[in-house]
């Protein structure tokens, strides 16, 4: 393989200028997950809000932001900046339908290209899951994610009502 | 079996006897190609070495012609399998300077060796045998281990002192790389009862002072563990001579099979020290509400052990010992120091090691300004080149030098020269692809 077709155009820009970084208030959880086999880390703070207020269940619930600070390899960089492109301002439903799409093609070995109208720039991560070895890499935000969006919907207080607090 | 010291023919010169083809034609591997038709460049042998076919040949001879269960049986294979194996530990043991077979105990790999040692001095803390008393441990006790320590070397201590109540004490590093011993009369002192450390470090490839540190931990009756895995396989090592108590390595870092390492321990010592897993083998008697135990090493090697692995590595030892070990570190000498020279001289290029050729083995780590570790494997990979990347196991290193995950080059005995030159235009590419496509 062509490192140019691993390390595509897109994962190089979100590398070098990532979108969403930093850490941002309000926020409802916020996690911190390592990659226990090279070292990477990220903090990943998720905030939910409802699309109509008072109605509560998760479908309903959208991801109002995801910010985010760590240190780790282009792949996993990358991977978490195009995340917050696909995934903020979608219902909780959608954001993980998403996740289990690039999921699914991240651990493929290669038998799932990914379909570009849902995962948008992230099919430019369909060659990294022919290197077993960086599909952790890929998916370290993106499990973060949801992690932190599992925390808060398992919450019993409302969603809605929590800014500013903090599991992990 | 093979002599103890290098045969005729070699000179502890390195180079001008050294017959780098005829080594390299011992490894079936480095022949074959990856990633797309690319010479395979294996510099992860700190991580596992290859093995030669004398090694992979002794294996498949036991296992076709004397597999049996050892020290069980009333047959003939029995027999032979179990003089393999025992002449398999003697073997092992002289090439290590164990004055006796009976000091050198079978485990898995070295991580099991260093646990043994870390849950038998727990064992001890809850046992009321009067021998077992010099290896109790108890709050106001103290461990010392250095911040360089393989995580295999680390946890089984910070584990014991967890649940016997000691305080687990640390070397710092300095900014060269090296253990900080300034403080050596301070850390080891009358409350230290074990200290742990590496003889050579994964990481950094720096090669501790054994004999200071031995010394100082004798002054005050601590115990001491060497972590042999990256000494044993690149240097002649007497362990006597160190003067160590206890010392762990692994086969497959030196040539031989993966599952099977040792514990070098003083007999006085093992022979005190209460049992570590329990059950058949390692018994004297056995009665139905107690039992008594095996002398070492039996004492610690229960349930049927490795067999054909532990031939494989007399078989192993018997290879390094034909070559010579003098040979075999004079050799991994110079890749080192031209891997330390070439990749000092590019820019971008931080070594994570003593860059100075002196007391430092075959490890080299660093790390590419502006690329993760990560990346630069990708790219060397893609070479041809197989490195590791990440913390090695060693995070609390990586941590005191503030970096998340380091590059290592690592040798063994089949490496050559020119192989250097291939991982140094690797990581130029890495350099262009990262930097230059901006
Ligand atoms: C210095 C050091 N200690 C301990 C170990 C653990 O060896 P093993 O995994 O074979 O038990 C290693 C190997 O990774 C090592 O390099």
């Amino acid at each position: 393989m062509q490192m140019e077709q691993l390390y595509q155009e897109i994962i190089l820009d979100h590398h070098r200028s990532p979108h969403h970084a930093g850490l941002r208030d309000p926020f409802d959880t916020e996690v911190h997950h390592v990659n226990p086999t090279c070292g990477d880390e990220i903090t990943l703070r998720v905030a939910l809000g409802d699309v109509e207020p008072g109605s509560g269940s998760a479908g309903s619930v959208v991801v109002t932001d995801i910010s985010y600070e760590g240190m780790g390899c282009s792949i996993s960089q990358a991977s978490t900046s195009v995340m917050t492109d696909l995934l903020i301002g979608r219902t909780v439903t959608e954001a993980l339908g998403i996740l289990d799409e690039f999921t699914a093609m991240a651990t493929s070995r290669g038998t799932i290209s990914g379909d570009e109208e849902v995962l948008g720039d992230g099919i430019a991560f369909a060659g990294v899951s022919k290197y077993p070895a960086r599909v952790k890499c890929a998916l370290l935000g993106w499990m973060a994610f949801k992690d932190a969006t599992a925390q808060t919907v398992s919450r019993p207080n409302d969603v809605v009502t929590q800014t500013g607090g903090s599991a992990s | 079996m093979t002599s103890l010291v290098a045969g005729p023919g070699h000179t502890d010169t390195g180079s001008p006897a050294f017959n780098s083809e005829a080594i390299r034609a011992d490894f079936p591997i480095l022949e074959r190609t990856v990633r797309g038709g690319k010479p395979l460049v294996y510099l992860d042998s700190g991580a596992t070495s290859q093995r030669p076919v004398p090694v992979i040949d002794a294996e498949q001879e036991f296992l076709t012609t004397h597999l049996s269960a050892v020290h069980r049986g009333a047959h003939q294979l029995a027999e032979e399998a179990t003089d393999f194996y025992e002449s398999a530990r003697l073997r092992i043991s002289r090439f290590i300077g164990a004055p006796s077979a009976e000091e050198l105990v079978f485990t898995k790999n070295a991580t099991e060796a260093i646990n043994l040692v870390a849950y038998s001095f727990g064992n001890a803390t809850y046992s009321d045998e009067p021998e077992a008393a010099r290896f109790r441990l108890g709050p106001g006790d103290e461990i010392v281990v250095t911040e360089m320590e393989h995580h295999a070397n680390l946890v089984p201590w910070q584990e014991l002192c967890r649940r016997t109540g000691a305080t687990l004490r640390w070397f710092g590093l300095t900014d060269d790389f090296r253990l900080d011993l300034s403080n050596i009369s301070e850390l080891i002192n009358s409350r230290t009862r074990v200290v742990a450390f590496t003889h050579q470090s994964n990481v950094l490839g720096t090669v501790n002072p054994v004999a200071e540190i031995v010394e100082a931990a004798r002054k005050v009756g601590a115990l001491t563990v060497l972590d042999a895995c990256q000494s044993v396989p690149h240097a002649p090592v007497d362990l006597a001579e160190l003067g160590v108590d206890f010392a762990a390595f692994s086969g497959h870092k030196m040539l031989g099979p993966s599952g099977v390492g040792g514990l070098y321990g003083r007999y006085e010592l093992l022979s005190q020290m209460p049992p570590f897993l329990t059950g058949g083998s390692m018994i004297e008697q056995v009665f139905i509400d107690h039992s008594t135990y095996a002398a070492p090493p039996a004492r610690f090697e229960a349930g049927v052990p490795m067999t054909s692995q532990a031939v494989g590595l007399g078989a192993a030892v018997d290879y390094l010992n034909d070559l010579g070990m003098p040979v075999v570190a004079a050799h991994e000498a110079e890749l080192t120091g031209y891997a330390l020279q070439q990749l000092s001289s590019l820019d971008g290029i931080r070594l994570i090691g003593p860059s100075e050729n002196v007391d430092r083995g075959g490890a080299v780590s660093f790390v590419v300004d502006g690329v993760h570790a990560h990346d630069v494997g990708q790219i060397l990979d893609n070479e041809g080149v197989a490195v590791r990347v990440g913390h090695h196991c060693a995070w609390p290193l990586h941590r005191r030098y503030g970096i998340a995950a380091t590059v290592r080059a690592s040798f063994a005995v089949y490496n050559t020269v020119s192989e250097v030159d291939v991982l140094v235009d690797a990581v130029q590419s890495a350099q262009k692809f990262f930097g230059g496509r901006g």
